[in-house]
């Protein structure tokens, strides 16, 4: 080791040591830790912080409670970990206030672990199972949420005391070129959507002529339906901070930005708070621990505009105009920023940066697939029963997904489609979910594996819907500076229209299919290139919905408001229950003179509402497709 | 305290000071930097909650480019607005997770309960109703950010519960049958 990388390594050990002895005299009484990601929040998670606290005073406690960010489990908001010493660390799920109260009287208070509304244990014990017992612990493999939602995001010494910022020391011993062969060994490929190997552009960069060079952060995550990297900025921000230095150290850069999308203030307000540690740490600014390499990190606020997700339109953004994408090459690894040269990466690609330089490059290697090494993180979402974040090894198939670590679709309903890639992807059928998930293997099935958000759909939801869905939301977002990709979109999403209202014709099919194959070819960016793959997909494996939609005006899923009708079954309507009138909000639903309930269909705006109400009570309020055009029923 | 007043057109002379002098402070934070231009954007429209067009005449004015170019960049992106926004700020989510478990829905019962499409806002200023694009939120999906902060797995029901804690008065039965004149 170098002299200078002696003094690197004495200064890191420092702030490590303070780290550990502050969070050694943590462990020693029990503590609290809540869940407040905005998953958590949306869940009720700062009540039952405030009751965890009110409760604690009460009793007297001396209990410390502390905000960490989200482990993955959403379904199970708002999660807390209590620890106690003598008691393995356990995990609670859909915790309410009630839950709270009693978990400070009966557990911390006293000894009651409370296992009825516990989830599971942290580690192997003798009295509880670990989430390495089920299912999804089982083929769950954590590099990038190992800490999520067990370190305090807002304390940088609970990110130093979990060796946090170590490979930011050995990277500054390495040097520049043997960190980019450690990353470019490594195979790392970009989370961010397109798989790019990451080694490669950094290298790029570095060889590029011109300076200062810059480094940004691509967190815009625009596609509509994924979370992976809101949950990362929120739970874990210093794991990203220490990647993308450590890219910088790599390139050469002085400065770094990190883009994220205005939609996430929170995750805005804990990365504001991480930066400021770190430069305090002084593992930001000026000779960071004490070497020649200074840096410094800007957030830009994104003003949400999905097409600034775009590599070049999100530069422009920066440099303060319209958002629209440039031509490439050249490439922003030659001339980016300013022109000059900058690197862009996804939250989650730079995330795996700091674990790569820890344990090297053949390590990563050892998990995935030899194409797509390393893991993958998913959005569950939809109907699956165990939504949230999943990080599983490439190669993973999408069954496994969906039915070991999601637990299956919701309600025992029947599965329809994933939904992967989002307005990028595609719709992938029951016999795709045998496929191995990597960068390369969806392309064939006209999908891609995009940036990991996975929306799970079952037999209510119709897969023409979907398809409009995705053009209105890229017709929306298109730049409009290609006018394939301005009217090309704008054609398709006019006849997907019309299919749903039922006004489709039969041509419109072949039509759809000539408009997207033109769009593909007559767009610059991938926005345009890709927008028609959610149609593709769904007219390939789905064309007989397309067909009942425009020839019998019928949606399969009865899903699509024009073409259905509500009704109330009469042999299973209760003359007693009268809950389907309550939940009206336009007194559509009335009494017959023989007591049970019936639906008049000029005031019934399909709202759902006593559908919903009737689930769990008779079940008598059903869907009918085509729609019932009068009152046809007695 | 001055009575109520009409609602206005134009800003009136007092209004419009504010709006110079709260302009006035966002330039000066990045010092009429034109590539800070969207920042600037965005801390107008923190102070103000919308750009009003004599707010972007002065910066447009300030960072010298064209007026054109700063009204470009407003409209370009989707998050600002250019008329002042209600005093409860409703957004309902129309991502993928949302809109296939019933964000439409939902979005239609606002629109029937404030009687305004989405996109606008009550005559009395009350409430703006918007989409937004995903809040990241997804596993407890369907959700609507009320005042920025996120509601989760939302029905018909609820959207009446939250307009209610608001203290709205929703019709009741007899009332809007009246008002229709739908009264046997
Ligand atoms: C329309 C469009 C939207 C995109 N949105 C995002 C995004 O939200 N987040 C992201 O990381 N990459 C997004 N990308 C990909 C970026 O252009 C770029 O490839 C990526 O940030 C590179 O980082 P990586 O190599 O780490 O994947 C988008 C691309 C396109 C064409
Ligand atoms: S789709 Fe609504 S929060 Fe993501």
């Amino acid at each position: 080791m170098s002299v200078s990388g002696l003094k690197v390594e004495q200064a890191y050990q420092q702030l490590k040591i303070q780290a550990q002895q502050k969070l050694a005299g943590l462990q020693e009484k029990p503590y609290v830790l809540v869940g407040t990601a905005t998953c958590g929040r949306a869940a009720g998670a700062l009540n039952v912080m405030e009751t965890f606290c009110n409760e604690i005073e009460k009793h007297q406690l001396d209990v410390k409670v502390l905000e960490v960010g989200c482990m993955g489990h959403c379904y199970a908001e708002p999660m807390v970990v209590i620890n106690k010493p003598g008691f393995p660390q356990l995990c609670y799920g859909s915790v309410d206030e009630g839950i709270a109260a009693r978990l400070v009287s009966d557990y911390l208070a006293n000894d009651d672990p409370c296992f009825e509304f516990a989830m599971a244990a942290l580690e192997p014990n003798d009295l509880f199972p670990t989430f390495s017992d089920y299912p999804r612990g089982v083929y769950e493999q954590k590099i990038v949420l190992t800490d999520c939602g067990l370190i305090d995001p807002q304390d940088i010494d609970h990110y130093l005391a979990r060796d946090g910022y170590t490979a930011l020391a050995k990277a500054l011993d390495m040097g520049p070129d043997s960190v980019i062969a450690e990353i470019k060994n490594s195979k790392l490929r970009g989370r961010g959507g397109a798989g790019f190997p990451t080694g490669i552009k950094w290298e790029t960069c570095k060889n590029a002529a011109g300076t200062p060079k810059y480094v940004i952060c691509n967190a815009d995550e625009g596609d509509p339906g994924a979370f992976m990297d809101r949950a990362l900025l929120e739970s874990n921000p210093h794991q990203l901070l220490e990647g993308l230095t450590i890219a910088a150290y790599a390139i050469g850069a002085a400065k770094g930005y990190i883009y994220v999308r205005a939609e996430y203030p929170l995750a805005i307000t804990r990365l504001r708070t991480a930066i400021e540690q770190a430069r305090e740490k002084g593992l930001l600014g000026e000779s960071v621990l004490g070497s020649k390499f200074s840096f410094d990190i800007k957030i830009f606020q994104g003003s949400g505009a999905f097409v600034c997700g775009e590599e070049t339109a999100l530069i422009a953004s920066i440099e303060g105009n319209a958002g629209i994408p440039n031509n490439r090459p050249p490439f922003p690894a030659i001339s980016g920023f300013h022109g000059k040269p900058t690197i862009i990466n996804n939250v989650k690609t730079l995330s795996y940066v700091s674990h790569i330089i820890n344990h090297g490059a053949d390590w990563f290697k050892s998990i995935g697939t030899p194409n797509s090494p390393g893991t993958a993180v998913f959005a569950l979402a939809g109907k699956v029963v165990g939504t949230g974040l999943a990080e599983v090894p490439m190669g993973t198939t999408l069954r496994t997904l969906v039915y070991d670590v999601g637990n299956g679709i919701k309600d025992d309903k029947n599965f329809k489609a994933v939904q992967i890639g989002g307005p990028s992807g595609g719709c992938l059928p029951e016999p795709a979910l045998d496929l191995p998930i990597d960068f390369d293997s969806l392309q064939e099935a006209g999908a891609m594996m995009g940036s990991g958000g996975l929306v799970v759909l079952d037999e209510d939801d119709c897969m023409v819907e979907i398809a409009r869905f995705f053009l209105e939301f890229t017709q929306h977002e298109s730049c409009g500076k290609c006018t394939f990709c301005r009217l090309g979109t704008k054609q398709m999403l006019d006849i997907l229209t019309d299919i749903t209202q039922g006004r489709g014709k039969p041509e419109d099919i072949d039509l759809l299919w000539e408009l997207a194959e033109d769009i593909k070819i007559g767009s610059l960016c991938a926005l345009g290139k890709t927008a028609p793959n959610p149609v593709l997909t769904t007219i390939r494996f789905f064309r007989s919905e397309y067909e009942a939609h425009i020839e019998e005006g019928r949606c399969p899923a009865l899903m699509c408001k024009d073409l259905i009708t509500y009704h109330i079954v009469p042999e299973k309507c209760s003359k007693l229950c009268d809950a389907c009138i309550g939940s009206c909000p336009v007194e559509a639903v009335y009494t017959r003179p023989d007591m049970l309930k019936a639906i008049d269909l000029e005031k019934c705006v399909k709202c759902d509402n006593c559908l919903v109400t009737c689930l769990t009570l008779y079940q008598a309020v059903a869907k009918k497709s085509p729609p019932v055009v009068e009152e046809g029923e007695s | 305290m001055e009575p109520m007043e009409e609602p206005k057109e134009e800003p009136m002379e007092d209004e419009l000071e504010i709006i110079h002098a709260e302009v006035d402070s966002v330039l000066k934070r990045y010092e009429s930097n034109p590539e800070k231009l969207i920042p600037i954007l965005q801390g107008v429209q923190a102070k103000l909650g919308y750009l009003p067009k004599e707010a972007m005449l002065q910066i447009a004015d300030a960072v010298q480019i064209p007026e054109v170019e700063v009204y470009g960049v407003g409209t370009f992106y989707n998050q600002f607005r250019l008329n002042p926004p209600g005093k409860h700020q409703i957004k309902v989510c129309m991502g993928t997770a949302c809109h296939m478990t019933g964000g439409r829905i939902i979005m239609d019962s606002f629109e029937r309960r404030l009687e305004i499409p989405e996109g606008e806002t009550t005559p009395d200023r009350e409430f703006s109703l918007e989409r937004v694009a995903c809040v990241g939120c997804c596993a407890l999906a369907p959700v609507v950010l009320v005042d920025e902060e996120v509601e989760a797995k939302v029905r018909p029901t609820r959207v009446d519960g939250i307009l209610l804690g608001f203290g709205m008065e929703l019709p009741s039965a007899n009332n809007k049958q009246k008002e229709e004149g739908r009264e046997e």
